[in-house]
């Protein structure tokens, strides 16, 4: 009963901010509802047991890609009200569209419902933790794969680095190779002047 | 009792959303890159949800991967749109014709 009541709660709170994050007026809105509908597809996946990818999600989404899209939106001076001007020419196209879009898939999945694959089988209780499990098989079987997904990720960072980097002329950074090459022989004189001389240099 | 088939509308309506998403807002490439988000939440739904009613943990395996590449895809979008920015003053998808396409 009470799991019942949970995925309704959060099937609800993820379908309701993802329509405010397509119709909110401020963009800065968008990306709170964005945030909001992921914590609740996070407790979705934790209703069927999969723990790892809801923290997951969490994590990386939240923790990451949403801020990301925050300081993106924030600090960017944008016009956002020009932005949307196509917003109700588009409205009655897009609706129509969405709709036919949605009566497909859900006729494609009643008519596929007759197969065995799709019957409501309850979930077989796990013979060990969702994480251990996960973990066994990905540095098993999918390690290559594994590794592959890093490699894109360092891809990824490198190529946003080097897209939003800029080389500014007015900075004054130290010249390492001058710094390096410098002895001290050449850098410090021994000196000692006479009574009443002083110091030449 | 929950079913595959609750979590499939779920996604389905979600995936519907990103689309609605992306038709609405043609100029804006903010949202836009969100409502991609929305469509990638949905796809990792479907694939969790198979992958528990299924009993096989490889659908997990693979929504992680999507993850990733999500994770990458936002980063590189948002470091072009950064650029862009810098270059026009404007986000706007129709003045993306430096390149003439």
């Amino acid at each position: 009963m009470i799991s019942i009541l949970a995925f309704y709660l959060f099937a609800t709170l993820t379908i309701a901010p993802a329509l405010a994050v397509v119709f909110a007026r401020n963009p800065v809105h968008s990306v709170l509802w964005l945030i909001v509908s992921f914590f609740n597809a996070a407790g979705l996946m934790l209703l069927v047991g999969a723990e790892f990818i809801a923290m997951l999600l969490v994590i990386v989404y939240v923790g990451a890609v949403a801020v990301l899209f925050l300081f993106v939106v924030m600090m960017l001076d944008i016009d956002f009200a020009q932005l949307r001007s196509g917003f109700t020419r588009n409205l009655p196209f897009g609706i129509i569209i969405a709709l036919v879009l949605l009566v497909e898939i859900v006729i494609a999945l009643f008519a596929h419902n007759a197969g065995p694959a799709l019957g409501n089988h309850p979930i077989a209780a796990a013979s060990q933790p969702n994480i251990v499990a996960l973990g066994q098989l990905l540095y098993s079987r999918y390690l290559f794969p594994f590794e592959i997904a890093g490699l894109i990720l360092l891809v990824a960072m490198i190529g946003a680095i080097v897209l939003t980097h800029r080389s500014r002329g007015d900075l004054r950074t130290p010249k390492v190779s001058r710094q390096i090459r410098r002895r001290p022989q050449d850098a410090i004189k021994l000196a000692e002047p006479g009574v009443g001389e002083g110091m030449k240099l | 009792m929950i079913g595959l088939g609750h979590y499939i509308v779920v996604a389905a309506i979600l995936f519907t959303i990103g689309v609605l998403g992306i038709f609405l807002n043609r100029r804006n490439v903010i949202l836009m890159l969100m409502a991609i988000e929305l469509i990638l939440l949905a796809v990792n739904i479907n694939l969790v949800a198979f992958s528990a009613y299924l009993g096989d943990l490889i659908g997990q395996v693979f929504a992680m991967f999507v993850l990733t590449v999500a994770a990458a895809e936002a980063a590189i979008g948002l470091a072009i749109l950064v650029t862009f920015f810098r270059r026009r003053g404007s986000i706007a998808v129709d003045d993306v014709n430096r390149m003439h396409g």
